[in-house]
C-alpha cells in the first residue's frame, strides 16, 4: 500500500505538490526540486508532457523520485499514447513500485509547444481509469493475465472551474466508478466555484467515494496570474485578485497571501480531505504555507501528532 | 457508391480514415445490402448530427450530440479545458460538445444515460454502418477485459 493510500486511509489530512517539469541535469535536477518540499507532503506529482510540451517521460521522473526516497504520483495523459502504450506504462510503472496513478485525458497539443502533433486519445480519462482498475485486478483488456497483480492507487482530477459547471460532480462521481480512489482537483481561483462543487459533491457522496484535495497554486507576480487565465485552458483568474496583485507593495508576498487564503479556505470546506499544491515559485514557499496553516510536517503527521478536523 | 468517401471524410484527421479503396473494399466485400446501409446512415446523419461513421453510435446516451465532434473525441464527459463561454479549449468557435450534449440529455426522457460509462472506440469499426453493427451485434465489441458498474 502506498504512503499516500495509507495517509487517507487513516483519515490524514494529506498534502501533495507538484513536481516542476525536468529536462535537463540528471538525478541532481529532480532532487533541487524536491528539496523544496520533500518534508512536508506524502507524495509528489510527476507531470506527463503538462501543457502539451514534451519533457523527462512521467515514468523516468516518478522512479527517479522512488530513487530520492519520495513517493510518486505518476500522472499518464491519453493524448500522446495508445491504449497499449498505456496499458505498458502502468505495468511498467507497477514493476518499480509505483503505485500511486493518476489518469488524465490532457490538455490538447494545439495548446503546445508541437501543435503540428497528432493527437492520440485512443482512450479517454475514465476509460484509462477502467484499464488501470482491470490491471490491478491482475488483466490487461486483452483479458491476459499478469501474475501477481500489482496493487495501484488510482487517481483522477476534476475541474470545478470550468463549464459545464453542474456536470462536474457528476463526471467525477463516473471516475469514482471508474476505479478512480483519490481526486486531485484543477486549480480553481474561484472559491465560489470550488465551493459549489463540494457542497453537491458531499451532498452526492462523491466525498466518500474519492478523497478529495482541491488544488493550490503558488505564483509570484500579477503576470503570472494573467498569464494563467489568458493561456492555461480551463483556468481563469478573478480579474479583483489580479488587480489585488498588481496594487501590492510586494506583489510576490501577495500572490502567497492569496495563496494561504485559498488554502485555508479550501480546507474549510466539508469534503475536502487535503491539497495539492503547485509552486512556480523557484523558493521554501510549499513549507512557509504549511506552516502558516498550522500543518507539521510529513513525520509528524505520520506519528499521528497532528489532528486536523476535517469539515462535515 | 462513390458518394461514400464523401461522406465519410467530415471525421477528425487523427482517426484511421479508410481510402476509397479500403472502403469500397468494405462496402462492396461485405455485400451490397451493408454498403448501401452506410450510404444511407451517413447521408441522413451526417448533415444533422455531423456524424463521423464511428460504427458504433452512442448519440443516444448523449443527447443526441456526437462526442466524435469533439477535437479530443471524449466519450465520457468534456475535458477540463472548455472554456468560462462554453466553448472548445481547441476550437473557440465552436461551443463544447458536451456542454451540448449535458444540457440536451437533461430533455430527454433516458437522461440517465448519460452517467453510462462508455467503452473505447473499436477502431476497426470506423466507416462502417452502426446501424448493421447494432443488429449483428458487432457494436457489443467491448476490449475482452471491460469491466464496468453498471
Amino acid at each position: 500500500m502506498s504512503r499516500l493510500e495509507h495517509a487517507i486511509q487513516a483519515g490524514r489530512l494529506v498534502l501533495t505538490a507538484e513536481l516542476p517539469s525536468v529536462d535537463g541535469g540528471g538525478l541532481e535536477a529532480v532532487r533541487r526540486h524536491l528539496v523544496r518540499f520533500a518534508d512536508w507532503v506524502d507524495a509528489a506529482n510527476v507531470t506527463d508532457n503538462p501543457a502539451a510540451v514534451a519533457h523527462a517521460s512521467s515514468i523516468a521522473v516518478a522512479i527517479a523520485l522512488a530513487q530520492l526516497g519520495m513517493e510518486p504520483v505518476m500522472q499518464l495523459v491519453s493524448r500522446d499514447r495508445n491504449r497499449l502504450a498505456l496499458e505498458a506504462e502502468i505495468v511498467g510503472a507497477a514493476l518499480h513500485g509505483i503505485e500511486n496513478i493518476s489518469s488524465l485525458s490532457g490538455a490538447d497539443v494545439s495548446a503546445g509547444a508541437e501543435p503540428d502533433a497528432r493527437r492520440v486519445f485512443d482512450l479517454d480519462s475514465t476509460q484509462l481509469l477502467v484499464t488501470a482498475r482491470a490491471i490491478s485486478q491482475g488483466c490487461y483488456l486483452s483479458g491476459r493475465r499478469i501474475e501477481p497483480p500489482p496493487h495501484l492507487f488510482l487517481g483522477a482530477v476534476e475541474n470545478p472551474g470550468a463549464p459545464p459547471y453542474d456536470y462536474r460532480v457528476d463526471r467525477a462521481l463516473k471516475k469514482a466508478r471508474a476505479g478512480a480512489q483519490f481526486l486531485q482537483l484543477q486549480i480553481t481561483f474561484d472559491h465560489g466555484r470550488l465551493r459549489a462543487f463540494m457542497a453537491e459533491a458531499v451532498a452526492k457522496g462523491l466525498d466518500k467515494q474519492v478523497a478529495i484535495m482541491p488544488s493550490i497554486c503558488l505564483l509570484r507576480s500579477a503576470r503570472a496570474l494573467r498569464f494563467m487565465d489568458e493561456n492555461v485552458p480551463g483556468i481563469s483568474v478573478p480579474q479583483e485578485l489580479v488587480q489585488r496583485c498588481e496594487r501590492a507593495p510586494s506583489p510576490d508576498e501577495e500572490c502567497f497571501e492569496i495563496a494561504c487564503e485559498q488554502a485555508e479556505k479550501a480546507l474549510g470546506l466539508p469534503g475536502v480531505r487535503g491539497l495539492h499544491l503547485i509552486s512556480f515559485r523557484r523558493d521554501d514557499a510549499i513549507g512557509r504555507l504549511c506552516e502558516r496553516l498550522g500543518i507539521p510536517k510529513r513525520v509528524e503527521r505520520e506519528a499521528g501528532e497532528y489532528r486536523r478536523d476535517i469539515a462535515v | 457508391m462513390s458518394v461514400l468517401p464523401e461522406l465519410a471524410r467530415g471525421r477528425s484527421g487523427r482517426t484511421p480514415v479508410p481510402s476509397v479503396e479500403t472502403l469500397a473494399i468494405r462496402t462492396s466485400g461485405d455485400g451490397t445490402t451493408r454498403g448501401v446501409v452506410a450510404a444511407v446512415e451517413a447521408a441522413l446523419k451526417k448533415p444533422v448530427f455531423g456524424c463521423h461513421m464511428c460504427g458504433q453510435c452512442v448519440l443516444h446516451s448523449t443527447g443526441l450530440t456526437c462526442p466524435m465532434n469533439c477535437p479530443k473525441t471524449l466519450r465520457n464527459g468534456p475535458c477540463g479545458g472548455v472554456r468560462p463561454n462554453g466553448h472548445c479549449e481547441v476550437k473557440p468557435e465552436m461551443r463544447c460538445v458536451w456542454v451540448k450534449a449535458v444540457s440536451r440529455s437533461r430533455k430527454l426522457p433516458w437522461a440517465h444515460e448519460i452517467h453510462d460509462i462508455r467503452r473505447p472506440v473499436d477502431n476497426r469499426l470506423f466507416g462502417s454502418s452502426s446501424w448493421v453493427n447494432l443488429l449483428t451485434k458487432r457494436d457489443h465489441s467491448a476490449p475482452k477485459r471491460w469491466d464496468v458498474p453498471t
